[in-house]
């Protein structure tokens, strides 16, 4: 060690973001800031019908069109990607079927939009209308006219995509154990990312080369499906992520208008750009699946749970997108939070013509954890129990392992809860009518277990070079706004003794990076973080081995400090001549790659992570009984991030989640009329405003985990999944009644007071889940919850039994 | 849609005063502010979330106010004063706006920021030590999905707590 043990200078700084500076200036260049020299911009022709096939296409008017360069026609670009490889079901421009309005059709690349736009009008599509599949039930049922995709390709029932089934350790005998059974069913409504960036794509094609600029959260993925589709080889296609303007899950697929600027930039031999506009981005999509849920819990008198089964069903879309991941993530992180010592899983994706579902911040789970939270309320206001300590009765312990073989490290679940509980006075609380305060808890992960296509390689890469001048880290991670370039930057700079302002970085370009898979699940700081402090240690100690013979040092170099801009007696600087004369050029590399979790069965890759971060959060709201209005007056969070490596990045993500949730539990929804989006536009979709937003108190609880970088977890997506619960459960307290769907509108709130009145059951939401044959379920034998082996270990122990 | 090309489009020759300099543009008479300073001008700085005036991300400032460029066209424009985020500081000298964004972590994708820069410089020109409820009210028509808001907020009043002394 070159440093006290523990001693940190830069990781837990509330510095400013490395990239700030360019970002409060306007200087930053978003992909639609690209302008090159003979650029052509490119429009996109989508479907008007939800569901229709595709008789003919006839694009020869709009080539006559002066200005327009090509036009591109579904057979141009006949090859199916899709993000996962067992969801390769969509095509940059469909030539058979269309099926959700907005599917792509044709293109134009033409001198300016307005020609491009021209040229759209002149394409004349000859579609047979089919019979639209708008609803969960109705993908479950015999499609009047046919699939929405072909069945020897999903090769299930009906508009079935996904489905799954399991039983984790015996659930029969647990729920013959219970004291207390209790059913319920609900509902949480779908919504969509939106981010004020509009998805952008630059392209150009020069000597046999393909580049292409994308506001995408995955350069990596896009790369593969652009080889594919355009059947290039790797090496002659480069995809560098651009300044972005904000994704949360919604630029993580591979998009039509990336495939086709490239092509048209193959064909014209120019730069061509795609901007969508707002209205394309809200059938683009990929956002929260609507999710139908039904949870059967048995507990004991003092509200342990003994068994639980939980059923889902998601409304997928018009294509697969996530769904094969999403499906699972419904249901499987209920075991990171509570001992479930028996669990039954099943669940059921349907495709639907609407757009696309995928992954939005929180990916899958925040459905599951509004349903599981406010059931266990449910159940410890019949047992007469507090939902409070009932809950904490069930938390999870840290360093222990899931029926459903997930492996729990660090867990500041308990701290959480009691920095919440202990600042909001929640014991404490007013109690009168119209006035509440809820509690809920949650956890995410930090970081996919496992690769999105099957491999071996590295998750995360970072590659350092020092040269005369100072150091400049190279990683494939993509700055979407959450810091991921500030975590990379403070990362090297701690590990090196300087400012993460001196880190130059160069990042997400797919000729110049080593690999990271993306923004998404949560990855970048834990994975690519532990990549980078690699990659750092190795350069620091041979800067310090070099400045140990420059001073006379020998044997233990500990003595050699490293900080505040100096190694040794030389400055950074100084150390970099000496290191590049002793050495030559100078470069370490440093890679990540997750250990092997999951357990011994089919479908086990979905839900581990090296470490689940956890939160805990109490809103205070006034709910009015006359006009059923919702006024939050203000949210306690509190996140176990492990260590905050910048906590004021920490708070940001934190603030940004809250916000986020609070938009889907009060307003936020992708609604649809007959097959078509309710309000595709920024006004009519409602989301929250400055107005809208409650004060918001942040704790940061650091667990200091034992395999994150510095001890980091997650930030970006946990926080946002307690709200939701923690406001129906405080709706609730504030009138009576429970609101088992989001978002909670005031007609909601008055239909559940209006049930009450009427003597009914004192709630609104989905009174059944729809009957289906989830198929045998798989058995999985439990481990013992002490055991923690991973990786080697593991697949040795399995390979043994 | 009506097709743009089935009738001639009228150009003009305009003069518009962006940022201090006079800048002489021939620009078709339908051009919103918001192509002109993008397309025509290079400011790329001046954002767009919807071009339907619904989220304030294209918010510039016309003689001090804030307007959103994307409903403006400017052919009204002339003799007005315009200044956009590339007018209000620079990386080497950032308005107190832009240094209390930079420093409270107001900005995270920034596709928001120079938006809400500009309401918020006119803001405070106007009332230099504005409350918070103020604040709220004066930037309640620029979205950002990023932040809940909050930093953006505290990185007002820092800036107006340094500049109003």
């Amino acid at each position: 060690m070159s440093r006290p043990a523990g001693r940190l200078d830069v990781v837990g700084q509330p510095l400013p973001r490395v990239d700030a500076a360019t970002k409060v200036t306007g200087v930053a260049v978003y992909a639609d800031d690209i302008v090159l020299p003979r650029m052509l911009h490119c429009r996109i022709l989508r479907s008007p019908h939800p569901h229709a096939r595709i008789l003919s296409v006839d694009a020869s008017a709009a080539r006559r069109i002066p200005g327009v360069s090509a036009v591109l026609t579904g057979q141009d670009l006949p090859v199916r990607f899709g993000i996962m490889p067992v969801s390769q079901d969509e095509r940059a421009l469909e030539f058979e079927k269309v099926r959700y309005v907005g599917d792509p059709v044709a293109a134009v690349a033409a001198v300016d939009e307005e020609t491009a736009a021209a040229a759209l009008d002149a394409i004349r599509v000859e579609y047979e209308v089919l019979e639209a599949v708008t609803s969960i039930e109705d993908g479950l049922r015999e499609p009047k006219d046919e699939p929405i995709h072909d069945r020897a390709h999903t090769r299930r029932p009906f508009n079935v995509h996904r489905q799954l089934a399991y039983d984790f350790g015996d659930v029969d005998a647990g729920f013959a154990r219970a004291d207390h059974i209790r059913e319920d069913v609900f509902f949480y409504q779908g919504s969509t990312h939106l981010p004020m960036e509009q998805h952008s794509a630059v392209a150009t094609f020069v000597d046999g080369r393909l580049t292409l600029w994308s506001s995408t959260q995955v350069v990596h993925y896009v790369h593969r499906a652009l080889a594919r589709v355009l059947e290039l080889p790797l090496n002659r296609i480069r995809v560098i992520g651009a300044a972005h303007g904000g994704g949360f899950g919604g630029k993580t697929d591979p998009f039509a208008h990336e495939i086709v600027v490239s092509k048209l930039a193959m064909v014209t031999g120019r730069p061509v750009k795609c901007t969508l506009t707002r209205e394309e981005v809200f059938y683009t999509h990929r956002g929260r699946h609507p999710v139908l849920m039904w949870i059967r819990t048995g507990v004991t008198r003092d509200g342990r749970i003994t068994a639980m089964h939980y059923r889902s069903a998601l409304d997928g879309g018009a294509y697969g997108s996530y769904g094969p991941a999403s499906v699972f993530y419904t249901g499987t992180l209920q075991t990171t939070t509570y001992d479930i010592p028996a669990y039954r899983f099943e669940s059921v994706r349907v495709f639907t013509n609407k757009a696309p579902c995928g992954p939005k911040r929180g990916h899958g789970t925040p459905q599951g954890r509004f349903g599981i939270e406010l059931h266990l309320d449910k159940i410890a206001e019949e047992l007469g129990l507090d939902p409070v300590e009932m809950k904490r009765r069930n938390f999870v312990r840290p360093f222990t392992r899931a029926v459903n073989w997930l492996r729990i490290t660090s867990c500041g679940l308990e701290e959480c809860a009691d920095r919440v509980l202990t600042a909001s006075d929640y014991r404490r609380r007013e109690r009168r009518p119209g006035r509440g305060m809820g509690f809920a808890i949650s956890s995410y992960m930090s970081g996919a277990g496992t690769a999105i296509y099957w491999n071996e390689m590295a998750h995360s890469e970072v590659q350092l070079k020092v040269d005369r001048t100072g150091v400049t880290a190279y990683c494939g991670a993509m700055e979407i706004g959450q810091g991921s370039d500030h975590v990379l930057a403070t990362v090297v700079a701690e590990e090196l003794g300087i400012e993460p302002r001196e880190v130059r970085l160069v990042t997400a370009d797919t000729d110049t990076t080593p690999v990271d898979l993306g923004s998404y699940s949560s990855r970048v700081t834990f994975m690519a973080g532990n990549a980078a402090l690699q990659a750092a240690r190795r350069m620091r100690d041979l800067l310090v081995e070099a400045v140990a013979e420059k001073m006379g040092v020998h044997g233990d170099l500990s003595e050699i400090e490293v900080g505040g801009g100096r190694i040794g007696d030389l400055t950074f600087e100084e150390a970099c001549v000496l290191g590049t004369t002793r050495f030559g050029a100078l470069s370490t590399s440093g890679s990540y790659r997750p250990p092997r979790i999951g357990g011994p069965f089919k479908g086990s890759g979905v839900g581990p992570s090296p470490a689940y971060s956890y939160s805990a959060c109490v809103i205070d709201l006034d709910a009015d009984a006359r006009t059923g209005l919702i006024d939050v007056r203000r949210v306690w969070i509190a996140h176990d991030v492990g260590r905050a490596i910048n906590p004021l990045l920490v708070v940001g993500q934190v603030e940004g989640s809250v916000y986020m949730a609070l938009g889907e539990a009060l307003m936020e929804e992708q609604a649809y009329r007959n097959g078509r989006h309710r309000w595709p536009t920024m006004l009519e979709y409602k989301s929250p405003t400055f107005l809208d937003m409650p004060e918001i108190e942040t704790f940061i609880v650091e667990t200091v985990d034992p395999e994150g970088p510095y001890g980091a977890k997650e930030a970006g997506q946990g926080p946002l999944l307690p709200v939701m619960p923690a406001l129906v459960a405080a709706v609730h307290d504030a009138l009576g009644v429970w609101v088992d769907e989001v978002p909670v509108t005031p007609e909601k709130v008055l239909r559940a007071l209006e049930a009450r009145t009427r003597g009914g059951a004192p709630r609104y939401g989905p009174r059944a889940f729809p009957a289906f044959d989830f198929g045998e379920r798989i058995q999985v034998e439990p481990p013992d919850p002490r055991d923690l082996r991973v990786g080697d270990e593991l697949e040795e122990a399995f390979r043994g039994a | 849609m009506l097709n743009e090309l089935d009738r001639p489009v009228q150009r003009e020759v305009l003069s518009l005063e962006v940022n201090g300099e006079d800048h002489h543009v021939l620009v078709a008479v339908h051009a919103t502010l918001l192509e002109v300073l993008r397309e025509d001008l290079g400011l790329t700085g001046t954002k767009h979330g919807c071009e339907l005036g619904e989220c304030g991300t294209c918010t510039v400032l016309v003689d001090g106010r804030p307007e959103l460029s994307c409903l403006l066209l400017p052919v009204q424009l002339e003799g007005r004063k315009i200044t956009t985020v590339e007018g209000l500081g620079s990386t080497a000298e950032l308005h107190p706006l832009q240094q209390a964004f930079a420093e409270l972590g107001a900005a995270q994708c920034g596709y928001c920021t120079p938006g809400m820069l500009l309401a918020a410089s006119a803001l405070l020109q106007e009332r230099p030590r504005p409350g918070r409820d103020e604040i709220r009210e004066a930037l309640a028509g620029n979205l950002c999905r990023c932040t809940g808001y909050a930093k953006i907020v505290e990185a007002v009043e820092l800036a107006a707590r340094r500049t109003a002394r």
